[in-house]
């Protein structure tokens, strides 16, 4: 058994702890927010924050988020009220979806450590995120937006 | 429940009211996936009105519109409610959708299994769904006129209210709900003017954002099942190879492990959660027998597709009378071979398919794109009738053709069967790069002529590559003869617009063994890229301007014309760029959408291309969401400037070399250009807006490349070696 904290709630899982923090995360904590695009820290889908840092929960074993706190795209608000949730309702930002728990998570970490980051800052920070869909000049866009709002709360 | 038992098989719509007085209106949306309208595969005949799309009014004047149409991005689930709200006269913020299959009232055994995706959803339900929306107003509009007692013609509706002016009565459509029930639907209820939209062609918010920005919409990955088990197949590498010995000793071992289960190509591993399958697969020995072409590698297939293009003869799928004469009489001729790779679609999410079979039925989850042939081939798999099949459309994480396939389906439901459990297989990365139907590689020889002012005379295009309805053809009963043609071969090269004098278009069909699939705008992307780069190289033979040269062999055809002039005069074309820039066009119809794209690019010393902006102009005829349209025309060209940079799937030893994003690489935020979308005002029929941004982006940008270097590039990817400086 492994005791693990995700979006503040305490877990018990069986899973060795070698096990990928992604598939604990899917399959023991029954988060499906958090998503596989590729396993091997290509693409970004499976990011999560540990202690406040993005990581790439494909490639981080279980071992490594024991007494740490992981926060998944469900909570970071309860109510998808975060700055930049509502950013990307407002710009429409998703196609398929399915990489924007990724690209989300990521910005997050992005406003907190720049609170007005430029252009060059946002290639930097999201250049690790994959879109299939293409849909990354409204990912540009939605982070301005939420930068001007105030940003991470 | 007080349903309206008289039903009238001719009508086409039906109302009925369900439990917690919520008015739901029944009617039959025509649906035909790709394949099927490609195959003229009819709908199968129903005895009775069988409603396969509804419109729900709740009492408090919410609506939802339930539809099994597959959302993967391009915004259906957004774009139908949009027209549904137009007619019925209701704020669109009190419009959601629902993906079928919904409540189980009004549930029907064929529902989720007829309506089907691709690019032409808005084309195929937009009149039928004004019409069935229209009808349904009528009837509110008639429950009040009748409980006021005043002729229906003298009430209005705006914003789902009900409005008689003269007697200021006005009734929520939420309360006229249960006498509307009582009423027979019109059989030719009034559409609304066009002049009068409130909704249709005004940009609106995607209904389903909310749920993708908090983790809750659900993809097929996320489906759970109660008892499900989770599984990972080790495939045979090898095109069109099979298991051979399989040692699963040490698979069996793993902790989690329930089954392992030998598949003609692959060794499925059952467990009770991903890493556990996925430990057992790693933990598995196979020896696979290599297939009918162990020596099959790209090299190969660029030789035989040579061979082809100057030694066989082929069909003809276009031709005017006298090309001979015209290449006898040229004052100039070009000649060039241009060379378009064998690409994976590489959705975001890996292919992922949930099946239960059971003794006499199955249940299944996926994100698919043809539900009828889903229940079809689950059907044929699990060995129960198709119409025990209940099909459950999840969100797509991207579909770009490559969800029509059923091998993931067959997966699934395979392993469900072997197991007697439901089963999730979720692809890896690998097992998509590896296992993937690829948009077919093409060589194409190409000679056009000019005579002594520059005018052209003639143009002679031969396409050699796989057919795709070879391989997709026996699945529905039919199968290529070798003298028939496959028109997604070299659809955009036969319907090339210009004018050029005499033209012929040959196609030789070359059957290599690698399995070819619809790609993102299929034939287009590649056959934008040969014709629309050697247009360019006629221009520049006859010392035209690129632009001019289109416009003027392009009379007859003022689509073309008027999206290229868009383009042109939005990019600023002819306006000088800073040193080492160019500027490249390009126009081309797909799907009935014509769309021409401005790129501006530059080469470093090192050969690398850097697309700074991406002018985009589009008609596609009438247009029911400008912002999805936009969305959808960046999305499709980001997908084709990825492949005109990057993609490229190889072969050697009959096994293709690529596995990951490491070695198929993605464009990424920092190679993104600026991008605008400027579409063309029409009344014109609906085009689709899910795949023609896709070609015409690679000619842009090698005919961009040209004007910033003088250099040619014929063969994609692009690169760099062939750009640097020496
Ligand atoms: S799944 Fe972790 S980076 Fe791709
Ligand atoms: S929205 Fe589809 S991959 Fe990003």
């Amino acid at each position: 058994m492994t005791r693990l904290s995700v979006n503040r709630k305490a877990y018990e899982v069986e899973a060795d702890p070698n096990t990928p923090l992604l598939w604990v995360i899917r399959d023991d904590c029954g988060l499906t927010g958090t998503k596989f695009g590729c396993g091997v820290a290509q693409c970004g889908s499976c990011t999560v924050h540990l202690d406040g840092e993005a990581r790439r929960s494909c490639v981080t074993p279980l071992k490594a988020a024991v007494g740490k706190e992981v926060t998944t795209i469900e909570g970071l608000s309860p109510d998808s009220t975060h700055a930049l949730q509502k950013a990307w309702i407002e710009v429409d930002v998703p196609q398929c979806g399915y990489c924007q728990s990724g690209q989300i998570m990521s910005a997050v970490i992005l406003l907190k450590e720049n609170k007005k980051p430029t252009d060059a800052d946002i290639d930097a920070a999201m250049s690790g995120i994959v879109c299939r869909c293409g849909t990354y000049n409204r990912i540009r866009d939605a982070i301005k937006k939420a930068a001007m709002n105030g940003g991470a709360k | 429940m007080t349903a309206k038992t008289e039903l009238d098989r001719r009508s086409f719509l039906k109302a009925t009211l369900v439990a917690g007085g919520s008015l739901v209106f029944g009617l039959h949306l025509p649906s035909k996936s790709r394949a099927e309208e490609r195959f003229g595969i009819a709908e199968p005949a129903v005895a009775a009105f069988q409603p396969n799309a509804f419109i729900k009014i709740a009492p408090d004047g919410k609506v939802t519109v339930t539809v099994g149409q597959s959302e993967m991005g391009q915004g259906v689930l957004t774009s139908l409610p949009m027209i549904v709200a137009e007619d019925l006269d209701v704020d669109f913020a009190n419009v959601m959708y629902e993906q079928a299959p919904a409540d189980k009232a009004f549930a029907n055994p064929m529902m989720g299994t007829m309506v089907t995706g691709g690019s032409s959803s808005v084309k195929m339900f937009f009149a039928p769904l004004r019409k069935a929306s229209a009808a349904a107003r009528e009837m509110l509009v008639a429950a009040a006129a009748q409980q006021w007692g005043v002729p229906a013609e003298s009430c209005r509706v705006a914003k789902g209210e009900v409005f008689h002016p003269t007697s200021r009565r006005a009734a929520k459509y939420g309360t006229l709900l249960d006498a509307a029930s009582k009423l027979t639907p019109p059989a030719e209820p009034k559409l609304k003017d066009a002049k009068d939209f409130k909704i249709i062609g005004k940009p609106m918010k995607r209904l389903d954002t909310p749920a993708k920005v908090n983790g809750t919409g659900i993809f097929a990955i996320d489906v759970k099942v109660p008892g499900m088990l989770t599984a990972s197949i080790l495939r045979c590498p090898y095109m069109g190879g099979k298991v051979g010995r399989v040692d699963e000793a040490e698979a069996k071992a793993v902790k989690g492990v329930r089954a392992v289960v030998t598949l003609g190509d692959g060794v499925g591993i059952v467990a009770d959660n991903y890493w556990s399958a996925k430990k057992g697969r790693d933990a598995l020995t196979v020896e696979w027998d290599k297939g009918p072409n162990p020596n099959l590698s790209s090299d190969g297939i660029y030789k035989m597709f040579a061979d082809g293009a100057n030694n066989d003869k082929g069909l003809v799928a276009k031709k005017t009378d006298d090309l001979a004469g015209a290449k006898s009489k040229a004052a100039k001729t070009v000649e060039a071979v241009y060379w378009s790779p064998f690409l994976a679609h590489a959705t975001m999410e890996p292919m992922t398919f949930v099946a239960d079979v059971r003794k006499d039925s199955a249940e299944v989850w996926g994100g698919v794109q043809a539900q009828m042939m889903v229940a079809q081939v689950v059907g044929k798999t699990a060995g129960v009738p198709a119409d025990k099949v209940k099909v459950n459309t999840t969100l797509l994480g991207g579909g770009f053709g490559r969800r029509f396939e059923m091998d993931y389906v067959i997966d699934g439901t395979l392993l469900s069967k072997a197991v007697g459990k439901p089963v999730k297989v979720i692809w890896t990365r690998e097992d998509d790069m590896q296992g993937d139907q690829y948009r077919p590689a093409t060589y194409n020889k190409m000679s056009a002529g000019l005579d002594a002012s520059g005018n052209p005379v003639f143009w002679h295009h031969r396409v050699v590559n796989d057919a795709i309805m070879a391989r997709l053809g026996p699945g529905f009963g039919f199968e290529l003869k070798p003298d028939q043609l496959d028109d997604s071969a070299f659809e955009g090269a036969h319907n090339l617009p210009y004018d050029l004098g005499q033209m012929q278009i040959d196609w030789v069909r070359k059957d290599t063994g690698v399995p070819v699939g619809f790609w993102r705008s299929v034939g287009s992307s590649h056959t934008a890229f040969s014709t629309e780069c050697f247009v360019d190289e006629l221009a520049h033979a006859a010392g035209k301007d690129p632009l001019a040269f289109r416009l003027a062999t392009l009379a007859k055809h003022p689509r073309h014309a008027g999206a290229l002039k868009l383009a042109a005069e939005k990019a600023g074309w002819g306006k000088p760029l800073p040193k080492g820039m160019g500027r490249g066009i390009a126009v081309h119809e797909s799907f009935g959408s014509y769309v021409a794209q401005v790129a501006e690019v530059s080469v470093d010393n090192d050969g690398h291309v850097r697309v700074h902006r991406v002018v985009i102009a589009c008609d596609c005829g009438q247009v029911v969401n400008p912002d999805t349209v936009a969305a959808q025309m960046e999305g499709g060209m980001v997908y084709g400037l990825t492949a005109a940079l990057y993609g490229e799937i190889t072969l050697k030893d009959n096994r293709v070399e690529q596995r990951n994003f490491y070695d198929y690489k993605m464009l990424r935020m920092n190679e993104m250009p600026k991008c605008e979308v400027h579409i063309v005002p029409s009344n014109e029929k609906h085009g689709g807006v899910g795949e023609p941004g896709t070609p015409p982006i690679a000619p842009a940008v090698v005919n961009a490349i040209f004007a910033a270097t003088g250099k040619r590039i014929r063969s994609l990817p692009i690169r760099p070696e062939e750009l640097k400086q020496a």
